[in-house]
């Protein structure tokens, strides 16, 4: 395995690095500009810009914990290493300030830096690459008028060979096409709309879809399920692992409030893009869902059906005399941690939890969310003014959430039991963040 | 029959597993420290450490708890002998109605164990989980920045380790 591993870097290496230096290692360099003054834009073009920025996400990458919005320092974890996302505040020194419209325009669309290097594909131009120029001034008219912030990013983290970008001119010929997605004259306006966002500036794919060998985009497998920050990011197409068929006008709820019964709430790396779409024009995250719907397919054929409600279930159950068993029993844990909140013959309340049979975490292959879940509880959405559910990191052993986990998929899925879930909890905690 | 390890001393209770623990300290034991809010862990109240970290103890069932150490409020000082804490909220006069600050003052006790010197938006964001109705959030995070002080000073008042005096 290792040896295999070994002899893919070497191969890549010559490959990518012979297809890179063919084509071109480096872009020519555009000349600086004095920082563009707030007055030469259109206050209309900032506020389309806004918007877009919004439904991009730019801000979800671009900002790190604690840190000035688009100020970047914020670190993506890849397989060849990590990287971080750029400031693009339009400060001249450690920004944007420097960068033309004619410089911003070719980062968006070819993945070039001002000074004619290649960007890696951590920032996501094989989207923005679709989206038409119209937009991409408006969002460029928006990150100028931003606040300037001095912020120097920090080094990549990015083994050799990674950290040659002429590599990325050879990965580009494979797997960069670069021009603007044209509307089907077959689909509805608002289905073309929704394609425009979704494989463009909302660049969904990044995320949902899973990534091959080089870090690319397997087309053949487009929106199946794809991975980010130790989280699986679900199917939205037929492999959709939830137990209840979405529709359009739920997706629509969820993508802009962050919870719709009875799927749950956007957790995770999702709930910042849900509190963008909750910001954005409703007929753009209409035209959003009603494209992910289209992809979902229809809720009936082939779709596994929702399971049955669930019988009561005890809420207390004695310890017996063993009382090792019961540090360590998930039904235990469930009813004295979970049921007050999930049963569904339980108390009722404003902030009453999803019943468990329903949540699209328990039913999926992937265990990694349902262990960030348990161990960091979910914050409120933005729209939502009520505590939401609590962490229980510092409360069990990762041996104890392992044990809740088994218990949760063996009796609110008809899913296959997980395997090395004590791994999983211990994977999920170190990447957790403090509760 | 299980067994709690509460302030350093062992405790046998008669609940089942999957009580939680706020009732089996509250019910069983005596110890009120942990007060019963919302029930729900949505308001922080009924906060106890659990191995040093703060848990909400109404939704913790104290099978979990087995073999490891739990503190409360009575542990980290009584009328006669408030801890450092304790005192930095009476000295910033933390308390309206006083319902919430048992929890505050655990959650506070839980953030400086593993931190004696957070900025204000570790402390802010450390006490988020404990709400407040009366609204005396800002004393309650000016209690925490004192006590944060009083603990570092504690450590540079206390007597000398070995490898110091060397």
């Amino acid at each position: 395995m290792r040896l295999r591993r070994a002899l893919l870097g070497v191969l890549s290496v010559v490959l990518l690095g012979a297809a890179g230096f063919v084509f071109f290692s480096r872009q020519p360099a555009l000349p600086a500009m004095q920082p563009a003054s707030a007055v030469s834009f259109d206050r209309a073009l900032i506020a389309k810009g806004a918007e877009l920025a919004l439904i991009g996400n730019c801000n979800v990458c671009h900002s790190k914990q604690g840190g000035a919005p688009y100020a970047g320092g914020r670190p993506l974890k890849t397989p060849f290493g990590t990287i971080y996302a750029t400031n693009i505040t339009p400060d001249a020194d450690t920004g944007i300030g420097a960068w033309s419209e004619t410089a911003f325009l070719r980062a968006m669309r070819e993945g070039v830096r001002r000074d004619g290097a290649h960007l890696y594909p951590a920032f996501p131009y094989d989207h923005f690459t679709k989206a038409s120029v119209g937009d991409l001034r408006a969002i460029y008219a928006f990150l100028m008028t931003r606040e300037p912030v001095r912020a120097e990013t920090p080094n990549n983290e990015l083994p050799f060979p990674w950290s040659q970008r002429a590599l990325i001119a050879g990965w580009k010929l494979l797997y960069f096409k670069a021009g603007e997605l044209k509307p089907d004259p077959t689909l509805s306006a608002e289905l073309n709309r929704g394609a425009y966002l979704v494989e463009g500036l909302a660049h969904c794919g990044a995320c949902h879809t899973p990534r091959n060998h080089w870090g690319a985009e397997a087309n053949d497998r487009y929106l199946g399920g794809g991975d980010i920050d130790g989280w699986h990011a679900p199917a939205l197409n037929g492999a959709s692992p939830a137990p209840v068929p979405w529709t359009s006008e739920q997706l629509f709820r969820y993508l802009t409030s962050g919870f719709e019964p009875p799927h749950g709430v956007a957790a995770g790396p999702m709930q910042p893009v849900a509190n963008n779409l909750g910001m954005v024009a409703e007929q753009d995250v209409k035209a959003i869902a009603a494209y992910i719907g289209a992809m979902l397919g229809p809720a009936t054929a082939n779709r596994r059906p929702a399971p049955a409600a669930p019988e009561a279930r005890a809420t207390s159950r004695p310890a017996g005399g063993d009382v090792k068993a019961a540090n360590n029993d998930g039904a235990i844990i469930y009813a004295g941690a979970c049921a007050l909140c999930h049963e569904p013959t339980g108390q009722r309340f404003s902030a009453h939890g999803i019943a468990l049979t329903s949540s699209k975490v328990v039913a999926m292959a992937d265990a990694r969310n349902l262990s960030h879940v348990i161990l960091e509880g979910i914050d409120p959405p933005k729209a939502s003014p009520a505590a939401l559910m609590p962490g229980f990191g510092a409360a069990f052993t990762d041996n104890q959430v392992a044990a809740l986990m088994a218990y949760l998929r063996s009796t609110f899925s008809d899913q296959p039991a997980w395997s090395g879930l004590e791994e999983t909890v211990r994977e999920a905690r170190q990447s957790a963040r403090e509760p | 029959m299980l067994t709690l390890n509460i302030n350093g001393r062992p405790h046998s209770v008669e609940a089942e597993a999957a009580t939680p623990l706020l009732y089996a300290l509250r019910d069983e034991l005596g110890l009120n420290g942990a007060k019963f809010g919302c029930g729900l862990g949505q308001c922080g109240a009924c906060t106890v450490l659990l191995d040093d970290r703060p848990i909400l103890s109404c939704i913790t069932p104290i099978a979990v708890t087995q073999g490891r150490q739990i503190t409360t409020l009575e542990g980290l000082g009584g009328i006669d002998n408030p801890g450092p804490v304790q005192r930095a909220f009476i000295a910033e006069q933390a308390a309206q109605c006083g319902f919430c600050i048992a929890g505050m003052i655990m959650r506070a006790e839980g953030l400086l164990r593993r931190n004696a010197q957070p900025s204000e938006q570790e402390i802010r964001t450390h006490m988020r989980a404990n709400l407040c109705r009366c609204g005396t959030h800002m004393r309650i995070l000016a209690a925490v920045r004192r006590a944060a002080q009083a603990v570092r000073s504690a450590r540079v008042d206390a007597p000398p380790t070995q490898d110091a005096r060397r």
